[in-house]
């Protein structure tokens, strides 16, 4: 099969890779600044903070960050607006759409059977659609750790402003669940979301798709049946065959890819070192 | 008439010679000689010996009027005593010593007697002073022994070119010129004031000793008493520069009065007359001048005149001392005046400062003969030693630490031996914010080593008595720091409010001793948690668990709240307290130093909180969990999930690798 032969189709336009880009930038700077923070004590935090200048300069990096982040999150619901728009389906039933939408239905619950099965060798490989179980759990865990951070990352931003109607405490409390969901969207982004997308064999060592925002036909035929049916039932698929992504965008996935999951990995060992460290 | 009054006249003398025989009679019972009957020889004016034609004559006037007149003349002269008319010729020389027993001791024991014992035919005896028939009391004015004549009485030998003088080696020169011209002199012949000293005052009556005998009167240790017979309260006029108590219990070690007021000439201190310096520098500014040390090895005696200068800030020099002031025991009966003089004891005149030094280490480790401890040559100079206010004497605020660096540096002697756990005090001290003070900006204010450790009281900080022990440094650092002392009087750490409690912290616990720095700077701020950890354990955990104690312990943390920020630094009292930083009325405006707009609510913000606290904390002890159950939950379906992933994942991959090969 020359290269010539290879066919491309677009999965994600470039307003999603924009979008993912700037979630990837503002959540490593969260990641790594309030990460410094809660494990204050460690050497590669002491390291990072000297790097920086002052634990002040990433402070403002955090907030910097969270701008951003509540700027894609806003951002994210013009996307979906845009992608309803193309569609002649009614919101709601764009939103709960068992084939584009990102709401979990039944044949997720199915799949998630299928899947289990198939990796204990007792089924054979699920037919996925456009959006697997798992992105669709990394999509829900962005909109409730975005909410969730956010929310008490906005108190210990402006205390002084929310006492006014809350009491002290709340402050301690907000400490608590900011700093321990973030250990969680942070472990759970370098490890579950770096496997299950870059990492898994099958994918290793990165799927760049997020960056070039394409993928050949025959991985959208074997990863993704269904849609790919879907597509040529709907008669789609001519429409989203695109070029191949061109040398620079391959180049700029390949850098700032594997730049993201060094980064990403090495807090992780950071954390998990300071905390087997503190357990002993 | 005439016939009649002669008649009565004729019974009258009859009567007279009847009484007169009777007299003369009964008397001749008691001795047999009487006055008369020595005076029918004696009496007579030109009476000679027959031999020898020596005058014998006695005037019975004068006898009779003087202190021995009510005795006859053989009370003294018993061999004249006879029955017959003719005594022994020569009587026997006249023994004072039957009456005058322990005069006549004294003078036996004295320079006087042992000279007559020895047979020296100068030697004075009883009359060559008193007188012989004419002996009167000191009290009377005619004595040749009254205190207006002594010097007279003296002088009729010890004066210049008379026979004593011409036969004897007296060291002392012109004395009766020179008493006279002296102040007592003057007192006694120009004021005519009889409490002033003669000869006898200082030299006694008939005790007269040689200087070098220690029983003398004038022997450089009694000398002061002697001169305080009169001078009682000297002392209290020369304490100033001299410990009184060394006039009398270690006179060796301080110039004695004469040395200063030149005997007879006592007139000002004239000191400087009888050794002056140009006479020790007749040997000493001789630079291969030695001494042979106990150790064999080869002592310099050179004095640097040039270093010895009072334009060189020499202190003594200045003062006029010269050096025998210092050096004393000189003794002119010896060939080298100075040989075997001793050390300079500075005691002599720094009375106080010895006796801190003895009581500092530096002072018993020179008492245990310790061959590191300092004497205070090793600090002030010997010859050179200059006032402190000089910028170049070593005792100088700015060169202290160099001073003393010389012992306590890094791997000098004091600093090898030290116990006290401090090291690098000198580099430490350098770079504190005394130090900088001190060396870099020149503050002569700042504190060096003796601010703290005192000049010569320097003692172990284990000592009790020491100015940097627990219980006295924080009077120490308020000499200077009067203000924070008194913040620090009354807080919750001063002894007032700690009582019994012997853990409060003091200045050096938080400040440290050597490496003081400015608290506005990052590194003091940097350890300030530390400094309460170590009593405060648990609220410094606690505090490292919050933002403040996070954010404190990265690059740039100084600037983040710490302890002191909000519970005060030296004025730190219970929350209870209206004065503390921490109570309801005060804890919005602590906490808005940082936090603009801070309110009530605010405050109640728990800084030491632990989550792990169930019983005080439940609302952080609940979140907690839950957080960590989430957590939990969400890693091990994911983890599961992935490790089953895993191996299927590769199958999958290495299937479709065939399938591409075979496609090939």
């Amino acid at each position: 099969m020359s290269e010539k032969e290879i066919v491309y189709v677009q999965r994600f336009s470039v307003f999603a890779r924009v979008l993912h880009f700037t979630v990837i930038v503002s959540f490593m700077t969260l990641a790594v600044t309030g990460m410094v923070l809660k494990f204050a004590s460690e050497d590669w935090a002491g390291a990072i903070a000297d790097f920086f200048g002052s634990f002040w300069v990433l402070g403002i990096l955090h907030r910097i960050g969270a701008i951003f982040t509540v700027a894609y999150f806003v951002l994210h619901f013009v996307l979906i607006f845009q992608s309803w728009k193309k569609t002649s389906k009614s919101l709601l039933g764009f939103l709960f759409d068992k084939t584009v939408g990102m709401v979990p239905n039944l044949q997720d619950g199915k799949e998630i059977v299928q899947t289990l099965k198939w990796f204990v060798g007792k089924g054979p490989m699920p037919r996925y659609g456009r959006w697997t179980y798992w992105e669709k759990f990394d999509y829900f865990a962005v909109f409730w750790g975005v909410a969730v951070i956010g929310g008490t990352g906005f108190c210990l931003w402006f205390p002084e402003m929310v006492t006014i109607l809350i009491p002290g405490i709340w402050l301690n409390v907000a400490t608590i669940i900011h700093s321990d969901e973030a250990l969680l969207a942070t472990g759970f982004i370098f490890t579950i979301h770096f496997f299950n997308t870059h990492i898994r064999p099958e994918k290793f060592p990165l799927d760049k798709v997020i960056f070039t925002g394409a993928i050949t036909l025959d991985e959208l035929k074997h990863e993704r049946p269904r849609e790919y049916e879907m597509l040529v039932e709907e008669g789609r698929l001519e429409d989203i065959i695109c070029k191949k992504p061109p040398g620079w965008l391959v180049f700029f996935a390949y850098v700032f890819g594997f730049s993201a999951l060094t980064v990403g990995v090495t807090l992780v060992f950071g954390i998990i070192y300071a905390m087997v460290k503190s357990i002993f | 008439m005439e016939k009649v009054e002669k008649g009565k006249t004729r019974v009258l003398k009859g009567f007279f010679f009847v009484l007169l025989f009777i007299l003369v009679m009964s008397g001749q019972r008691a001795m047999s000689m009487s006055d008369e009957d020595c005076l029918e020889c004696h009496g007579e004016e030109g009476a000679t010996a027959e031999e020898s034609e020596k005058s014998i004559y006695v005037d019975a006037e004068i006898f009779a009027h003087s202190s021995h007149g009510e005795e006859g003349c053989i009370s003294c002269h018993q061999d004249a005593d006879v029955e017959e008319d003719e005594h022994p010729v020569p009587l026997a020389k006249v023994s004072c010593e039957e009456c005058h027993d322990d005069v006549a001791e004294m003078y036996d024991n004295s320079l006087h007697g042992k000279a007559r014992e020895r047979g020296d035919d100068l030697a004075p005896y009883c009359f060559t002073c008193h007188g012989k028939h004419n002996i009167l009391s000191s009290e009377n004015l005619d004595s040749t022994t009254n205190v207006f004549n002594i010097p007279q009485t003296c002088g009729s030998c010890h004066q210049e070119g008379t026979a004593m003088t011409k036969t004897h080696v007296i060291s002392e020169h012109n004395i009766l010129e020179n008493y006279s011209m002296s102040i007592h002199g003057k007192g006694l012949l120009v004021d005519g004031l009889k409490v002033t000293a003669v000869c006898t005052s200082c030299h006694t009556s008939h005790n007269l000793l040689p200087h070098t005998d220690p029983e003398s009167t004038i022997h450089r240790d009694n000398i002061a008493a002697t001169c305080m017979q009169c001078h009682a309260n000297i002392e209290k006029i020369h304490k100033k520069i001299i410990r009184g108590e060394l006039w009398e219990k270690e006179p060796q070690k301080i110039p004695t009065c004469v040395e200063c007021h030149q005997p007879h000439k006592q007139r000002k201190v004239l000191y400087a007359d009888s050794l002056p310096d140009s006479y020790c520098l007749e040997c000493h500014s001789n630079p291969d001048l030695i001494k042979v040390g106990h150790d064999g090895g080869a002592i310099s005696l050179y004095v640097d005149v040039e270093e010895f200068d009072e334009f060189e800030g020499t202190m003594h020099k200045k003062e006029g001392i010269s050096c025998v002031k210092c050096h004393t025991n000189m003794d002119n009966s010896r060939e080298i005046v100075c040989q075997g003089s001793g050390p300079v004891d500075c005691s002599s005149c720094h009375a106080n400062q010895d006796l801190f030094y003895k009581q500092s280490v530096h002072g018993k480790k020179l008492a245990e003969n310790d061959p590191n401890a300092p004497s205070c040559a090793d600090c002030h100079g010997k010859h050179n030693n200059m006032s402190k206010q000089r910028v170049d004497s070593p005792t100088n605020a700015r060169n202290v630490p160099k001073l003393c660096a010389q012992c306590h540096r890094e791997g000098e002697t004091a600093a090898i031996r030290t116990k006290s756990g401090e090291h690098n005090i000198i580099a430490h001290f350098s770079m504190s914010t005394h130090g900088k003070g001190l060396e870099k900006r020149g503050l002569l204010v700042s504190a060096t080593c003796t601010s703290c450790h005192t000049a010569h009281s320097i003692l172990p900080a284990a000592d009790v008595d020491s100015s940097v022990n627990r219980h006295h440094i924080t009077d120490t650092c308020a000499t200077c720091h009067f203000g924070v002392a008194n913040q620090f009087e009354g807080s919750v750490h001063s002894q007032q409010m700690a009582g019994d409690n012997t853990e409060v912290p003091v200045c050096n616990d938080c400040h440290s001793s050597h490496e003081i720095e400015r608290i506005d700077q990052s590194n003091f701020r940097k350890h300030i948690f530390d400094q309460c950890g170590d009593c405060h354990e648990q609220e410094s955990h606690s505090y490292l668990n919050s933002y403040h104690g996070k954010a404190s312990l990265l690059t740039g943390g100084e600037r983040v709240a710490k302890c002191s920020d909000c519970h005060g630094a030296h004025d730190i009292f219970p929350e209870s307290n209206p004065k503390s930083l921490l109570h309801e009325g005060n804890a919005v405006e602590t906490c808005s130093k940082c936090h603009l707009g801070a309110n009530t609510n605010f405050t109640e913000y728990l800084t030491h909180a632990s989550h792990h606290d169930k019983e005080r904390y439940p609302e952080l002890y609940y979140t907690f969990w839950i957080m960590t159950t989430l957590l939990t939950i969400t890693f091990f379906i994911f983890g599961l999930h992935t490790i089953l992933w895993f191996p299927r994942s590769l199958k999958e991959r290495l299937k479709r690798r065939k399938a591409e090969r075979r496609k090939e």
